[in-house]
């Protein structure tokens, strides 16, 4: 029966129409599109991809460092003297507040303790080094050298020296991306230190961070200090974000535009570290119950006081 | 082949191995970390396109999807955003490679500007779709430096391919 073979001879096979493949593939990148950027649910796809490229791109960095280490070693002595002392002076003027920051926090520890308030959370973390900032030139975001295998979770914050920098956003085996506060998909819960005024802090994508959905006339000035509120259980209390650097109060709009600059190094950088993340939250009161009986509850304290006022009259 | 058709000069037929290096080391050159300046090309389109408009048999949108999506998880960027671009440039190139092969290097180059060109754009239009911030003009000076680089690419890639002239007075052609 193996007689006549009715394929096609060989050399007249040219794999499916190149119209069909092309439908193909674009109908499948932009699935891969849609999917990733709605349901964000292929980080298993990325990781297995970053696995193969991840070495391909910590050599293709090495020229770069390389490059660092030269001008590191060719800057003499002459101006790391000049550092050291100037970082001398620092650690100086800094000496007074670290030196007793010991007992404050004991102090503060055993006063919360009187005042049965839950006592504060400690920062704890760990230090991780820029490999380099992300190519994509839509977003800011660098790369750390700490991923899964240092039990980096997607979500942790990262500070440097002065302030916080950003969140960690997708964790790779041995490399984390950490996207930046002045990112334009970045929110910042963030509290005005010197009036305690609680806002968010979002990302304008050029640098700057703007507080939006401020009241014309919010109390905010040039020049005040953001740190992290708290609140959303991701940023422990009291981290510098950003100062505020321009309000723009424009009676035609409900709202105040009030933009800042960040506080860290956020786009120059050596070393990061990211804190573990925190302990959960307490779970949040039911809503509806809560309010009814606080309602009825001030109900019921108010109107003895009106009584009470009606009798003294 | 002849580098162009109008060209009598025969070239040796492609290695394989050489489009896998030269695509490698295009990858390569894109992780560096001069990729984050102003107005540098992208050399891994730049030498797709090439190897799609010379050998459009061996280097399709396959590749060009394989290596979109390799750049994607480099990047940083949405699954999705480079191998769109790269899958269209190759079909756009491969299906206009008998016309671009027809004209000497320079016009060669101003043939594929508008390609390099368009796969940037796909590219901002659908992060900007999707609520990215909009990355400066610099973005779209890339395309035309990676344009003038055409030339120079086609020369070096074609490198291997060259075989030394022989003279031979007796031979008809």
């Amino acid at each position: 029966m193996a007689g006549i073979d009715h394929a096609p001879p060989p050399f007249f096979k040219q794999g499916p129409a190149p119209l069909a493949l092309l439908t193909f593939y674009v109908a499948v990148s932009i699935a891969l599109f849609v999917v990733d950027l709605r349901f964000k649910s292929l980080d298993l796809v990325r990781q297995s991809v970053a696995l193969v490229v991840d070495p391909v791109q910590r050599v293709a960095q090495t020229p770069g460092s390389l490059v660092d280490i030269a001008q590191a070693y060719l800057e003499g002595l002459h101006s790391l003297r000049a550092e050291n002392a100037q970082l001398k002076h620092a650690q100086l003027n800094s000496a007074p507040d670290l030196q007793r920051l010991q007992q404050l926090e004991a102090e503060n520890d055993r006063l919360r303790r009187l005042l049965t308030v839950k006592e504060r959370e400690k920062a704890k973390g760990q230090v991780a080094q820029i490999l380099y900032t992300s190519r994509d030139p839509f977003s800011r975001r660098i790369v750390v050298d700490k991923g899964q295998q240092h039990a980096v979770t997607a979500g942790q914050p990262a500070i440097d020296e002065t302030g916080v920098v950003g969140q960690v956003t997708r964790v790779f085996p041995f490399s984390a991306e950490v996207t930046l506060i002045t990112d334009k998909d970045q929110a910042v819960p963030v509290q005005v230190v010197r009036t305690g005024l609680r806002s968010v802090a979002f990302g304008l994508g050029n640098g700057q961070l703007e507080m939006k959905f401020m009241p014309a006339n919010a109390d905010v000035q040039p020049g005040d200090l953001l740190v992290t509120s708290g609140l959303d259980g991701i940023y422990l209390p009291g981290f510098p974000v950003a100062k505020v650097v321009n309000v723009e109060r424009d009676s035609a709009y409900s709202f105040a535009r009030i933009y800042c600059t960040p506080v860290a190094g956020v786009e120059n950088f050596g070393e990061v570290m990211i804190l573990d993340p925190r302990q959960a939250l307490p779970p949040q009161p039911p809503e509806a119950v809560s309010r009814s009986a606080g309602g009825e509850a001030e109900k019921g304290s108010l109107r003895p006081k009106k009584k009470k006022a009606a009798k003294g009259h | 082949m002849q580098p162009t058709f109008s060209s009598s000069r025969i070239l040796l037929p492609v290695r394989p191995w050489f489009i896998f290096l030269s695509l490698f080391v295009a990858l390569v050159l894109n992780f560096l970390p001069t990729g984050q300046w102003p107005g540098m090309p992208d050399w891994v389109a730049l030498v797709l396109c090439f190897w799609s408009v010379r050998e459009f048999r061996r280097v399709g949108m396959g590749w060009a999807f394989l290596l979109g999506i390799v750049m994607d998880v480099a990047d940083g960027a949405v699954l999705g955003q480079h191998s769109l671009a790269y899958v269209l440039l190759a079909y756009v190139a491969s299906s206009l490679s008998r016309r671009i092969l027809w004209f000497p290097l320079l016009q060669q180059a101003l043939q594929i500007m508008p390609l390099l060109v368009l796969t940037q754009v796909i590219q901002a239009a659908i992060r900007l779709v999707s609520g990215a911030e909009f990355p400066g003009w610099g973005y779209f000076v890339g395309p035309l430096i990676a344009t003038v680089l055409w030339i120079p690419a086609t020369f070096v890639l074609l490198l291997p391919q060259f075989q030394p002239v022989e003279r031979d007075d007796n031979r008809p052609i």
